[in-house]
């Protein structure tokens, strides 16, 4: 059967024969080991560049086509279909085209299939077959192009070495861009979507809306049918749980970096550090378990006892276990940003008569103090960002509430509400989680850039 | 303490009369004595937020283990089977109605129960797997049609959560899971030994399903250890190659600045967004199947990838200047040199740092639940293509399930998580520890 991991498998193996008759074929062209050194290169390298000769055309070829074989072969089919089906409008013709490919697939459970549709199907997996199988000789014919190209090239003064690293370098530099393409497909992908939202929602409306309720109704006639997108309900939750949980946080993972770094002795310090760093191991999923099981129920209780009303959803107990998830987050940089302080500063103090408790407040923490503030500008991105905990422990509602005991929604929630379960891709409630992810990104980065920058710079100062 | 507050100070001696800048050594005592206060009190602060710190990782170890222990065992039944030949025509035993010889033999044992009503109360106590495990058990071997078998089966997880002290006492009587009557014939089976807690073997051997008595995490596992297997083979070798070039090859120019600051902040993107990326690239543009284990593979490389080339070009950087230049003196090419010397000496460190990045992607659930892998999924997936979920958002799942049986079983499927994150990790150190050199 001719398909495209079989094909990838057979240009793989080709190549790996390609590798061992190149080897070969130098060693014979010199006239055996012995004489080896008479090659510029070692005769792996030979191999190599054999084997690349047949790889890399062969692979470019199957790639384009892997990557546009379905667009090519459902246009055709589309223009083959019978007139009737094809003067349907855009989007009934979409759902035909998708009615097509799942019978293709054979996913297909719908009872009354169209006899057009099974025989488009059919036209379908006909062309694929065509086409995997002119694809299969397309690149068997570029494989042994390349490979008769590369054998000739094979003469004792070829510099085979230098064109293998050449290649294997440019190898490494696309890995290396890799990073700058995540971030070119994070951005375009999610700007795209965020725009068609704007075209629909004006963003001032998005940005400055009071009013979140995004779920369209039913009937157009419906009360509140259009949904409303004004964002600043989900932002307010977001700041107030991110609050609650730096809160937590700062004080705890500072003050026990503080002990940590200055205070505790080596044997203490060797088990307390991965203890603590064990917490910033845990998934987050487990958190929000924890929140929603142990802490949220708690917090109600606590609440009951002294007559208040804590929903069980409350900020308060997704934002204190965020806060947790933060502590060695917050203690490992401030550690880092405490012991980066000279030892010469210290002993100054402890000179002067300063105990080691002055010492570290009016000395250590002072000169420690913008790598501290960077640690903590990435432990509130890294609140804003968090998901998990969120998503099980505070609400879905979006209420504009300072209160820390009401349920808030946040914009992980909503961006994972909007987006889970079935979805159409040009409605506003859909789209809207591109845009939350747009704004969700912008702040992250923006918070990032910030203290990576705090934390840069300061660490010049005593180098 | 400087001259001002000593000045303010206003010693009072111990018959109450001032001595102001009279006894300096008193006045001194006093400061010291509330200087180490404060020195003192500054320390408890720190030993109390460390405390604090320990305090709740073990509350949130303690509180899953807990909960969670008792999924590990499971209640069963022993029923007296009649597989009577007509019941059970031989010519379709897959098809036979299984269902019924198990209510059969529910009212064998409980004869004086009668009523609609009280019948179905008594048949739900057998777990709706028991005829599936029946029709198994007679497919393996047809010659047991004919004869009377005893089988001991899974029992609904309300006739568990009974046996492990679950039952909410508080609920009025007729509201409960389990009415008095349920009660009373478990105590009875229980009395004729008919009834026993089991090692829970479905748990590890079991996709997911509605019934928590028949629910079990294996069809996760799988599906996590094909994420995790794609995650690896392209996050390793890119990420390897990528921390190679930026250490070794790239020059110092604004280009590879931009490459680093772009590694920097994709380290810092939450994961989320990286969920809105797998959707609208791999699902929308490029059309892969949701719910794949390809597709959260293809998602979390890009997630891990930061973590992977930051570890590298640590460990790469470690590798000392003069095997740099030993290589390149006896006449290795710059390549030859990284890929045959500096790369082995760096492997460790960049091992490390990979299994450590697979240990986040292993617990990582938000960028998942974008790409669908929250579907729920009976079958053990069998491919990368397949639909599937993992893990971590089979813990999410559960965790959202009403019956108090999925509470055990999220707790239980979170320790098994654990222990696999803690087993990477300690893989990590070990490695960290026995080749990791000082140069």
């Amino acid at each position: 059967m001719i398909s495209l991991p079989n094909i990838l498998l057979a240009i793989f193996i080709l190549s790996g024969i390609s590798f061992f008759f190149g080897r070969k074929h130098s060693l014979a062209i010199v006239g055996g080991t012995k004489r080896a050194q008479e090659l510029h290169s070692r005769p792996t390298y030979y191999g190599w560049l054999l084997a690349l000769w047949c790889f890399i055309p062969a692979f470019i070829i199957f790639a384009a086509w892997g990557l546009f074989n379905d667009t090519i072969i459902t246009s055709i089919v589309v223009r083959d279909l019978p007139a009737s089906l094809q003067s349907l409008p855009s989007s009934r013709l979409e759902l035909i085209i998708n009615d097509i490919h799942n019978v293709v697939s054979g996913s297909f459970m719908g009872a009354d299939k169209h006899p057009d549709i099974v025989a488009a199907a059919e036209h379908y997996k006909n062309l694929q077959s065509l086409g995997n199988i002119a694809m299969a000789v397309a690149v068997l014919c570029v494989a042994a192009g390349g490979l008769f190209i590369g054998y000739r090239k094979i003469v004792p003064e070829y510099r085979a070495r230098n064109d293998v690293e050449h290649v294997l370098k440019i190898v490494l530099i696309i890995c290396s861009t890799l990073a700058i393409f995540t971030t070119i497909g994070i951005v375009l992908s999610v700007l795209f979507e965020a725009i068609r939202f704007f075209h629909k929602v004006p963003l001032t409306d998005f940005l400055f809306g009071l009013d979140w309720s995004p779920q369209m109704a039913i009937r157009a006639d419906q009360v509140g049918s259009s949904g409303a997108f004004g964002a600043i309900p989900v932002f307010a939750g977001t700041m107030l749980i991110s609050a609650i949980a730096m809160f937590v946080a700062v004080p705890v993972g500072l003050m026990s970096a503080i002990y940590l770094s200055e205070y505790s002795d080596k044997k203490v310090r060797a088990v307390v550090k991965p203890v603590m760093e064990i917490l910033a191991g845990v998934p987050t999923v487990v958190y929000g378990f924890f929140a929603a099981l142990v802490v949220a129920p708690m917090f109600r209780g606590l609440g009951e006892a002294m007559g208040m009303d804590i929903a069980s959803e409350s900020a308060i107990a997704a934002g204190s276990v965020m806060g947790i998830m933060i502590i060695p987050f917050v203690s490992s940089l401030s550690d880092d940003a405490i012991n980066a302080v000279p030892q010469s500063l210290r002993e100054g103090s402890y000179g002067l008569g300063a105990t080691k408790s002055e010492t570290v407040r009016k000395v250590v923490l002072p000169a420690a103090l913008p790598g501290i503030v960077g640690g903590i500008l990435l432990a509130v991105s890294r609140a804003i960002g968090e998901t998990m905990i969120v998503v099980m422990a505070a609400g879905l509602s979006a209420n504009l509430t300072a209160n820390p005991f009401q349920a808030v929604t946040t914009v992980t929630v909503q961006i994972v509400t909007l987006l889970i379960g079935d979805q159409e891709f040009d409605s506003p409630k859909t789209l809207a989680a591109f845009a939350l992810g747009l704004v969700l990104f912008i702040i992250t980065l923006v918070l990032n850039v910030i203290a990576l920058y705090v934390v840069r710079k300061y660490r010049e100062q005593y180098e | 303490m400087n001259r001002q507050t000593m000045d303010n100070e206003a010693p009072v001696n111990n018959n109450g009369n001032s001595f102001h800048g009279l006894l300096p050594a008193e006045q001194h005592k006093r400061i010291l004595r509330k200087r180490h206060a404060a020195e003192f009190r500054f320390k408890m602060y720190g030993i109390a937020a460390v405390l604090v710190s320990i305090l709740l990782l073990a509350t949130l170890l303690l509180t899953i283990g807990v909960n969670g222990y008792s999924a590990f065992q499971q209640t069963y039944m022993k029923l007296d089977l009649t597989l009577d030949a007509n019941d059970i025509p031989a010519d379709d035993l897959a098809h036979a109605n299984y269902q019924g010889v198990v209510k059969s033999s529910l009212r064998k044992m409980f004869p004086d129960v009668s009523g609609r009503r009280e019948l179905r109360k008594l048949y739900s106590l057998v777990s709706s797997g028991a005829a599936f495990q029946l029709r198994d058990k007679v497919l393996d071997d047809p010659g047991l049609v004919g004869q009377t078998i005893s089988l001991w089966v899974p029992a609904d997880d309300d006739v568990d959560m009974y046996m492990k002290g679950h039952l909410d006492e508080s609920v009025p009587a007729d509201q409960r899971r389990l009415n008095p009557d349920q009660v009373e014939w478990i105590n009875k089976l229980r009395a004729e030994d008919r009834i026993e807690k089991r090692f829970n073997t479905t748990l590890f051997t079991a996709g997911d399903s509605r019934e928590p008595e028949l629910a079990g995490i294996w069809g996760a596992t799988v599906g996590s250890f094909y994420t995790l297997v794609v995650t690896l083979l392209l996050s390793f070798p890119i990420g390897v190659a990528a921390a190679t070039y930026l250490e070794e090859f790239a020059p110092t120019n604004r280009w590879t600045d931009f490459i680093e600051v772009n590694i920097n902040n994709l380290a810092a993107v939450p994961s989320i967004v990286f969920g809105l990326l797998g959707l609208a690239v791999f699902l929308n543009f490029f059309g892969l199947p949701r719910s794949a284990p390809l597709v959260g593979g293809l998602v979390l490389t890009l997630m891990t990838l930061p973590t992977i080339i930051i570890s590298s070009r640590a460990a790469i950087k470690a590798v000392p200047p003069s095997i740099r230049e030993a290589a390149l003196g006896i006449g290795s090419s710059k390549m030859q040199t990284v890929l045959n010397h500096v790369l082995p000496l760096a492997l460790p460190g960049i091992l490390t740092g990979t299994i450590i990045g697979m240990a986040q992607a292993l617990g990582e659930t938000a960028p998942l639940l974008m790409i669908g892998m929250v579907a729920f999924i009976v079958d053990i997936p069998g491919g990368f293509t397949d639909p599937s979920t993992v893990l971590p958002v089979q813990i999410y799942l559960w965790s959202d399930s009403p019956e108090r049986a999925f509470l055990e079983r999220t707790s239980a499927a979170i320790m098994v998580l654990l222990a696999f994150l803690i087993a990477m990790n300690a893989v990590a150190i070990l490695l960290r520890k026995r080749f990791e050199r000082q140069w």
